[in-house]
């Protein structure tokens, strides 16, 4: 049994080899499936966010690649339209639910504690927990297109086509449980982020000195915890009236079918920024070191971070210009809609002045990060334009928009991501990925995206229609179809090299050494792979570069890495103020526990027994998971929650 | 070149009031939740303003119990702080007891409640409205069921003389939460009861 005080003073030391030995023994997770199963770790738990959201990438680009061999010729009959309506519902359900902010939270959940000088997040179990049930979520939606009643909606899912009268197979009764059942994991996992930045962050590390990251996953959670119980509401009242024959959305019995598009899309356009603030924020925290210089306009684009966001919430009727609002209305959301791209045009500015005042050194990670600018610059271009009310009315519901939102998705999604990936993957793994290799995948990515997507713009201006499973000869619309499906499966394949890179220099590429690109942030000042503890002291922080300061040369003070708390009184970590961080507390850090496991099972049997109308199915779902909550919050003397680990 | 000096003060150890990391991840919750429930109003006032002819049913619904009804639950919270008063102040019993009575009083709330559901001269089907009012009077009743499990542990847990003094975060959190599912509580029951007697 260790030694519990009310009160410590915490041992100062330099981190030795025995101190090193003693912390592994304390962090380490044991192997085999038992250490799976139960690991808070949340290096493991990001890894395997990453890998989780890359197996729902290639299910919703498979799903993308059947549709262009289904488009790229007038009239082709090789999919019926309900198969079609289920695949381009299916995909983008899984490429903006299971694939875009999952992939995100998984690098920020690896990447968190270690920029920030903790040896985990927050809540450890938390963070298992929220793992498990995305994964719960995402087989449950899944379940659903494998028996041939994947959403055939639309990832939106308007009212009245998802009601029961038009839609009476299941496919709605899985989309609708499962969003809320995903909810349960977004909700959980942006609690968490939040309560980390602003309690576990390193001694002098003050809220000027995170990087531009941690901004744009707090602001992202932030958003999440607000606008995630609008979707998970939205859907439950669907599902209330195709079960139990409420009246919220049937225009015959007095419902609101607009109600739908105004909770949908009160979550959907801050969703939207979810899923690419943190992105950006990898862009703004990588590409400076590739430039080797810091970022310029550190304090600009932190404020726009957070600016985006709160006019974000201003601009969700945006996507309803089409459906008859008074005037002043619409003008009031257009004018949002065009004022935000204020904020974004602040960043491109950082981005390019940071490259042009700097000395860039072109990597694969680079070009990433620095395509994602043009990307970006067309997809906001382009949002710009549907931004405003009268072009919007000329251009909704074309391919006009489907190459709009690929811009912006993949632009400042997906190419951060790649980036991001030969950024840190050293730092996962220990290794280097393969820069030649890297070069063919980057420019394949490139030029098969636009060759997919550019055209695509005109297709929209002719006046294609989206979501049609075909469309005659003789529109015009076909060369640029075709087109646009051999640039699919050419960008298609650019991924497919992102993946044998991976998977060839995790066996055998250069090893990388703690710090290879010669970075300023603290997860580089350990080694490479990050032993279980993190940090074998916790480091102070006196400037925003902690390992450039002797470069930098802005000031005299020099954070201290190698010496600092000692902390192993079993798993603990610091506590520090929520702005100052000045040290407040020392935080007990739970074991790894089966707990988070056995609550997603108990959860996932209460929504499979929702769904099939099993109700003793879950009911007992329903009282496996107070059991479990209960068993998980029990007071424990080790976490310093009763009072005979010392009270006063 | 100056390395920075580490000072060394004292600071508590494991969870602590406010201080430890238990506080904040109750406030999020309520966070989430708070806005799960400014979704569901927004709801009914949406539906209330957007519905053409008339919209509150011809017999809406009584204050006869559900006044009592909210003093009731007032009560029961303020037993809850009264116990969290005493787990602080070192008085062991006034928690247990403060916690017992809460617990009795929310029971008493449910109960008073599932007779006020059926008093209602419409359903969850027979109109707009009874969907919205069963739906958010069922949430509201859904949060006081969680928050009473919570009382039932926290009230097992003091009765085995798991807190003392500052080691009482589980008090602080749970309580909050309850306090937190009487004053939704308070907005529900202005929605549903008092707003008919203001037109
Ligand atoms: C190989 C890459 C991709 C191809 C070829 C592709 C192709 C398509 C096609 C053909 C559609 C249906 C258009 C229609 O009929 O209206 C579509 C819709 C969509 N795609 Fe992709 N896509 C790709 C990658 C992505 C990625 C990476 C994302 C997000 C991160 C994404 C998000 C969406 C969304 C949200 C929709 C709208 C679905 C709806 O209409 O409800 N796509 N895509």
């Amino acid at each position: 049994m260790t030694i519990l005080d009310i009160e410590r003073r915490p041992e100062v030391a330099a981190a030795s080899e025995a101190s090193r030995r003693r912390l592994d023994e304390i962090w380490k997770t044991p192997p085999g499936i038992a250490g799976f199963l139960s690991t808070v770790d949340h290096k493991q738990i990001g890894i395997r966010y990453i890998i989780t959201a890359f197996a729902f990438l290639i299910l919703g680009g498979i799903e993308a690649l059947i549709m262009r061999v289904q488009l790229g010729r007038p009239e082709q009959q090789l999919l019926t339209p309900e198969q079609y309506d289920q695949l381009f519902s299916t995909h983008g359900m899984t490429m903006i639910f299971l694939y875009a902010l999952p992939v995100l939270s998984g690098f920020s959940n690896y990447l968190w504690p270690l920029l920030l000088g903790a040896r985990d997040m927050a809540f450890p179990r938390l963070n298992a927990f929220s793992y498990w049930i995305y994964v719960a979520a995402g087989i449950f939606m899944y379940a659903g297109f494998a028996i041939g009643a994947g959403p055939n909606d639309g990832w939106f899912n308007y009212v009245p086509y998802a009601s029961r009268q038009f839609n009476p197979g299941m496919n709605m009764d899985f989309y609708a449980l499962g969003m809320i059942f995903l909810g349960i994991s977004t909700s959980a996992g942006a609690a968490n982020f939040i309560v980390t930045v602003f309690r576990t962050r390193a001694p002098g590390m003050s809220i000027n000195r995170l990087p531009i990251m941690i901004w744009g996953t707090l602001t992202a959670s932030a958003a999440n915890l607000l606008v995630v119980p609008a979707v998970s509401l939205a859907f439950f009242l669907l599902w209330m009236d195709r079960q139990f024959g409420t009246h919220f959305f049937d225009v015959s019995q007095g419902g609101q079918p607009l109600l739908w598009q105004h909770l949908f899309w009160i979550f959907g356009h801050p969703w939207v920024y979810a899923i690419v603030l943190p992105a950006m924020g990898m862009v703004s925290d990588g590409l400076p070191v590739f430039c080797r210089r810091p970022l310029v306009g550190y304090t600009p684009v932190a404020l726009s971070t957070v600016a985006t966001m709160v006019l974000g919430f201003g601009v969700w009727v945006h996507h309803m210009f089409a459906t008859g609002m008074p005037n002043l209305a619409l003008s009031f959301f257009s004018g949002a809609s065009i004022v935000i791209a204020v904020p974004s045009a602040v960043a491109v500015f950082a981005w390019l002045a940071t490259i042009w005042s700097g000395r860039p050194v072109v990597t694969t990670a680079f070009l990433f990060f620095a395509s994602m600018i043009v990307l970006f610059v067309i997809g906001g271009v382009s949002g710009f334009m549907t931004g405003s009310v009268p072009v919007d009315w000329q251009l909704t519901d074309t391919y006009f928009v489907v190459a709009h939102l690929h811009y912006v998705l993949i632009g400042i999604n997906l190419f951060p991501v790649a980036g991001a990936i030969y950024y840190w993957f050293p730092k996962f793994t220990g290794r280097m990925l393969d820069e030649e290799l890297g070069r063919w995948n980057f420019w394949t990515m490139f030029i098969g995206f636009n060759i997919a997507f550019l055209p695509m713009h005109l297709t929209g201006l002719w006046g294609m229609p989206r979501r049609v499973y075909t469309y005659p000869d003789g529109m015009g619309w076909d060369w640029l179809n075709l087109i646009t499906s051999v640039g699919s499966f050419l960008f298609a394949f650019g991924i497919l090299l992102l993946l044998i890179n991976v998977v060839k220099s995790r066996r055998d590429g250069r090893l990388a050494g703690p710090n290879p690109w010669d970075a300023s942030t603290l997860e580089w000042s350990v080694p490479s792979p990050p032993p279980p503890y993190n940090f074998a002291v916790i480091p102070h922080i006196v400037s925003r570069h902690p390992l450039w300061e002797q470069q930098l040369q802005e000031s005299d003070a020099r954070s201290s890495l190698d010496t600092g708390y000692l902390l192993d009184h079993g798993r603990e970590t610091i506590a520090t103020t929520s702005l100052d961080s000045d040290i407040d507390l020392i935080l007990k850090m739970p074991e790894d526990s089966y707990a988070p496991f056995l609550l997603t099972v108990a959860v996932s049997a209460l929504f499979v027994g929702l769904l099939l109308h099993w109700w003793w199915l879950a009911a007992v779902g329903g009282f496996a998971t107070v059991g479990a909550i209960m068993i998980w919050l029990w007071p424990e003397r080790d976490l310093g929650q009763t009072a005979d680990a010392g009270h006063g | 070149m100056v390395e920075v000096a580490l000072g060394r003060p004292r600071v508590p150890v494991g969870s602590i009031r406010r201080r430890g990391v238990g506080w904040w991840g109750v406030m999020m919750l309520i966070t989430t939740e708070a806005s799960l429930f400014v979704y569901l109003l927004f709801s009914f006032y949406y539906f209330a303003l957007q519905t053409p002819g008339e919209f509150l049913p011809r017999h809406p619904p009584s204050l006869s119990l559900s006044l009592p009804n909210t003093a009731i639950l007032l009560l029961s919270s303020f037993a809850v702080w009264w116990g969290d008063v005493g787990v602080r102040r070192g008085r062991q019993r006034q928690l247990v007891v403060g916690l017992a009575i809460a617990l009795l009083l929310g029971i008493a709330f449910v109960t008073i409640q599932l007779f006020e559901w059926r008093q209602q001269s419409f359903t969850l089907r027979s109109s707009e409205y009874g969907s919205l009012f069963f739906t958010i009077t069922g949430f509201h009743m859904a949060h006081v069921v969680a928050g009473l499990l919570i009382l039932v542990s926290l009230l097992v847990w003091s009765a085995l003389g798991y807190f003392a003094g500052r080691r009482s975060a589980p008090i602080l959190i749970g309580g909050v939460y309850w306090h937190f599912v009487d004053a939704v509580w308070l907005v529900v029951f202005f929605t549903f009861y008092l707003t008919p007697y203001l037109r």
